[in-house]
């Protein structure tokens, strides 16, 4: 751990040598710190007076405090070994109070889990759980261990250190940027080394997944509905470092969903996948099965459901086919 | 008692998690009554008593609301200890971005939301910069990736602080919220003596004390001026 005495006297230019994240740092909280690479840091921020201070809402003290800190959670974030090998549910209780219809789930990387149930059945709960990786202390009394121990509670309070990326149904886009300037912002965030070949695979992924293939260019604010989908799979795909993705159902338009699945698992995730959608829920290697806000039933999928899953898939083919042909502005004719 | 403070730019979203965390607290036994400060207008007042929940609400009317919260949050301690919850809530709004309603030892939390912009955490003062927990809202509108910068632009501002993604609408995380806001060893029996951990700006110029004509010669007290001068 690096205390803030350690850094206070140590000037500007060489702690941007040794932490080059701290530019961004300083920028976010305003400081000027271009050309100052030979004063200290006590002295940038002692330089404020009182007045400065007042204005700009700037407290010397608490700076120093937070840049210690933030360089202590940049420096375990860029070290630390956050692999998650195994995820394991251990069973609560349902709303009803009754034991879950489960003795101990474990799901490993690259495994895809498919939730079924109906709607506010707790599927969200599920997924809270996992997220704040409950110990018996949340209303289901679930309790999740990461590669098959109690995880330490840095899966619960860490910002960079998130056990779950969630890509939702709604994936509209709020920024007004071009698809390139989005992703590189996206890296940045993320301290990735090379973010010039980041942005490039992840764009040309998500083309592989679109239907329609867009540019680097292209605003992403008026790309498609298919479109952002198959950007937003393949940036978390490649730039979240979250293990687990959660998947709020892949609307069947625009998209490659057998491809988006393949790609998230090539990177080594764990995917769970909440489907109404017999093709998705069939495409998972086991389903979980909610009801009465617990979990009822994990089922793996038979060789049986996968023969129903082919034909679901080649009818799905069919109604594509004629998809693009309406829209083709062809007249349809049988056979 | 227990008092926590939650502040936010408007809308960001504070009734919404405020109202799904009591229903978390209530069902661990906690009697939970909210304060509500505002400038000029609020509903709050009336969501909270739909939801059962104790409620007294404060206009600041021509003060800055964050000024009249410091005058009266001993008042309103009072009133909470006196109808033995055990924990109150204020929220208030924060309207200037440089104000920030929060009391040394006191829990503060403040809500922002997703749709406000990468370059919103920067422009926010003390409120941000000083909360020990920050709730971020309406990820469910924006995308994952989007979801992320903010955080982290969050997090680039205030490292200190725990960095909560709530759903206002479907209440996701507002039972996580719930289990960080009452603590026993918190307790408080008087605010008196206690002090604010950030100062609000000073004012009083001639506007805060009713003048309305424009010019220099009905200017007095602490005026300052605009640079437009080109800098270099
Ligand atoms: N989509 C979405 N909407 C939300 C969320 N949280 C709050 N809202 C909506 O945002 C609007 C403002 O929410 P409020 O909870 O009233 O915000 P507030 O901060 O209390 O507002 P003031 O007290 O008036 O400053 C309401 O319409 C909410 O329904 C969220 O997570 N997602
Ligand atoms: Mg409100």
């Amino acid at each position: 751990m690096i205390g803030r005495n350690q850094i206070a006297d140590r000037h500007i230019g060489s702690l941007l040598e040794d932490y080059p994240f701290l530019s961004s740092f300083f920028r976010e909280n305003g400081l000027d710190f271009e050309g100052r690479d030979d004063s200290t840091l006590n002295q940038m921020f002692g330089e404020f007076d009182e007045e400065e201070q007042e204005e700009r809402a700037i407290d010397p003290d608490l700076l120093m405090k937070q840049t210690a800190e933030f360089i202590n959670q940049m420096l375990a974030f860029l070290n630390e070994d956050n692999e998650v090998h195994s995820l394991t549910i251990l069973p609560g209780t349902d709303k009803s109070g009754e034991k879950e219809g489960f003795d101990s789930l474990v799901i490993r990387k690259s495994e895809v889990i498919s939730i079924v149930g109906p709607t506010g059945s707790g599927k969200s709960r599920l997924l809270g759980d996992i997220e704040w990786v409950a110990q018996a202390d949340t209303p289901t009394a679930r309790s999740i261990l990461i590669n098959g121990d109690v995880p330490d509670s840095t899966w619960r309070f860490s910002t960079s250190k998130k056990l779950v990326a969630q890509l939702s149904q709604n994936m509209n886009f709020v920024m007004d940027l071009n698809v390139r300037e989005f992703i590189e912002l996206h890296a940045e965030s993320r301290l990735v080394e090379n973010p010039g070949e980041v942005v490039e695979r992840i764009i040309t992924e998500a083309n592989k997944l679109a239907g329609e293939s867009f540019s680097e260019e292209t605003p992403i604010t008026s790309l498609s509905g298919g479109q952002s989908r198959a950007l937003m799979i393949a940036d978390t795909a490649i730039l979240s470092r979250s293990p687990i993705i959660l998947i709020d159902e892949i609307e069947n338009a625009g998209i490659d969903r057998k491809r988006a699945l393949n790609l998230l698992l090539s990177e080594e995730k764990i995917v769970l996948m909440a489907t109404h959608d017999p093709i998705l829920a069939l495409m998972a290697h086991r389903r979980i099965v909610i009801k009465n806000g617990g979990i009822a039933k994990v089922i793996e999928t038979t060789e049986e459901e996968r023969t129903i899953l082919s034909t679901l898939e080649e009818l799905d083919r069919t109604v594509l086919a004629y998809r693009t042909r309406l829209r083709a502005g062809e007249i349809l004719i049988k056979g | 008692m227990n008092l926590v403070t939650i502040s936010g730019p408007p809308s960001s979203g504070k009734t919404s998690v405020i109202l799904k965390t009591i229903e978390a607290l209530t069902r661990r036994g906690l009697k939970v009554g909210v304060v509500k400060f505002d400038c000029l207008y609020t509903d709050d007042d009336v969501l909270y008593e739909k939801a059962g929940i104790p409620v007294k609400k404060g206009l600041s009317g021509a003060m800055c609301p964050d000024h009249y919260f410091i005058s009266n949050v001993e008042e309103v301690t009072q009133w909470g200890i006196k109808e033995g919850f055990d924990l109150l809530i204020s929220e208030s709004a924060g309207l200037c971005n440089r104000c920030s309603p929060y009391i040394k030892e006191i829990k503060a939390v403040c809500v922002i939301d997703n749709l406000s912009g990468v370059n919103t955490p920067k422009k926010i003062g003390p409120m941000l910069k000083s909360a020990d927990i920050v709730v971020i809202t309406k990820g469910d509108i924006v995308s994952q990736a989007e979801r992320e910068v903010f955080a982290s632009r969050v997090n680039l501002v205030n490292p200190s602080a725990v960095i909560m993604n709530i759903n206002g609408l479907t209440g996701q995380g507002s039972f996580e919220l719930s289990t960080l806001l009452h603590d026993e060893k918190n307790s408080v029996d008087t605010l008196v003596g206690r002090e604010l951990r950030f100062t609000m700006p000073s004012a009083l110029c001639s506007y805060c004390l009713g003048e309305t004509r424009i010019g220099e010669s009905y200017q007095m007290g602490n005026v300052r001026k605009i640079n437009l001068e080109n800098r270099q």
